[in-house]
């Protein structure tokens, strides 16, 4: 490249990237779809894991009924889209209902995700040693006790890296939100190329975006599985 | 103290225990041996109910314990059980994996569970441990935990289940030495186990075991000197070799 062609591309980019984020504060667009992207995993993260959580024990549960509730749970979610769960939840199931419209979606994103992390505690809890129950029903603990202060307390932190892994496709899975009309980083983008024409810079600031969440998201649940490790020491 | 009678235990089509019928008295050390698959464990488990008798009776202190209106929990708090895999809990660092029961069982304050951790880790020779975690110990110091940690419920009975056949060899000897001291201290224990030097010198009766019934029943000196059964015989013929 020669001195012209690399100023030519310079001015290019510096126009586009003026069109894409600067122009008509098209930059808050952007903002604003960080914070809801946000928002929804985090509610959807937090939905995910309670009903996770209830579906493993169901699936564990000898109680027979319960544990075929858990089993169509898991089928039915992980064997349709989750566009079409996202769509039959907010414009079937929650369309006459008045809630926040990013609440729905995060119930949306939650049901979705609790399937996968169920599955996922599931096997946690069948990883630990039978013989850390019959420890714990040895000494007289019941068995809630045993599973809430012994097994769980272990398999949790068996399955840290798997959950890590849900999470960070739940965040990415929230993209699909702007199927039912929120503004969401991906969207974002969206609107700002249909309005400028410029298809590269929109897109790659939103590729950008989202692997700097998920970088930082990363690097912190990182620290926390070092600490999770303690009694690993030798 | 514990009466078993007429027990039975089948696993499918397989009867491991054939009907048994024994009774311990207080401050029994009753040592069960016998060749691998006797039902010697099953036996054990049977007492403190992690196997649910197939058929049978089990009274500690007269009372019936395989019976749906009692409450297991309460009964497994008399009954402390060591295993053969030590079973600690990994998480947790020696001090709590000895006063979580006590203390979740609202047996204890927090305050006395930990004086009486240390009291017992003194005992069994760790109280250096408290703040380790169970991978930093070797097997012995492992089991010796384990037996504190049954210890701290304040057990009538205590119940070994092979408490050495996991260990290297260096260190038998030292989960042994606590486990007979606590037999001096007057402790009602059921020990599944092959060793037989413990079984001579601590046990106050014998049990051998083989399938599925108790073959012969005595003083452990009487059993090695002269055995009756034929099949104790064979296998004392083995092991004492």
């Amino acid at each position: 490249m020669d001195l012209m062609t690399t100023f030519s591309w310079f001015s290019g980019f510096q126009e586009s990237f003026e069109k894409t984020f600067i122009r008509e504060d098209r930059y808050k667009l952007f903002i604003d779809g960080i914070l809801l992207t946000l928002k929804v995993s985090l509610l959807a993260v937090c939905i995910g894991i309670i009903i996770g959580f209830l579906i493993a024990l169901c699936n564990l549960s000898k109680h027979l009924p319960l544990k075929l509730f858990g089993k169509v749970y898991t089928d039915i979610i992980r064997g349709t889209p989750s566009v079409t769960q996202l769509m039959i939840i907010y414009f079937v199931i929650f369309a006459s209902v008045d809630i926040d419209k990013w609440i729905i979606a995060s119930i949306a994103f939650g049901i979705n995700s609790g399937a996968y992390v169920s599955e996922i505690i599931r096997a946690g809890i069948l990883s630990i040693d039978k013989g850390q129950t019959e420890a714990g029903r040895s000494l007289g603990l019941n068995g809630r006790q045993t599973m809430m202060k012994i097994v769980l307390p272990q398999a949790l932190k068996n399955i840290f890296p798997a959950l890590c892994n849900e999470f960070i496709v739940l965040i990415k899975e929230t993209a699909i939100v702007g199927y039912v009309g929120l503004m969401d980083i991906q969207k974002a983008s969206d609107f700002v190329k249909s309005a400028t024409f410029e298809a590269a810079m929109p897109l790659l600031a939103t590729a950008v975006i989202y692997f700097v969440i998920i970088k930082i998201l990363t690097v912190c649940l990182g620290l926390l599985e070092k600490k999770l490790r303690k009694s690993d020491a030798r | 103290m514990i009466t078993v009678k007429n027990l039975k235990k089948t696993f499918g089509e397989l009867e491991v225990l054939c009907g048994i019928d024994e009774h311990i008295e207080k401050g029994e050390v009753v040592v069960v041996i016998g060749p691998s698959g006797s039902g010697k464990s099953t036996f054990l488990r049977c007492l403190n109910l992690l196997e649910t008798p197939t058929e049978g009776e089990i009274f500690i202190d007269g009372e019936k314990i395989n019976d749906p209106k009692v409450d297991v929990n309460l009964i497994r708090q008399k009954m402390g059980m060591v295993f053969q895999h030590f079973n600690l809990f990994p998480h947790l660092t020696i001090m709590n994996n000895i006063t979580l029961a006590p203390v979740l069982l609202k047996k204890m304050t927090k305050e006395q569970a930990h004086d009486k951790a240390l009291e017992l880790l003194a005992k069994v020779g760790l109280e250096d441990k408290a703040d380790a975690y169970p991978a930093q110990l070797s097997g012995g110091q492992k089991q010796r935990v384990a037996i504190a940690r049954a210890l701290a419920m304040e057990p009538e009975i205590m119940l070994f289940d092979e408490p050495t056949s996991a260990l290297d060899p260096e260190m038998v000897g030292e989960v042994l030495d606590v486990m007979k001291n606590l037999a001096e201290s007057g402790m009602t224990m059921v020990v599944v186990t092959h060793e037989m030097g413990f079984a001579r010198e601590v046990g106050t009766r014998l049990l051998f075991m083989d399938q599925g019934v108790v073959m012969e029943s005595g003083k452990p000196a009487e059993i090695f000197e002269n055995p009756q059964n034929e099949r104790t015989q064979k296998f004392l013929s083995k092991v004492l070799k």
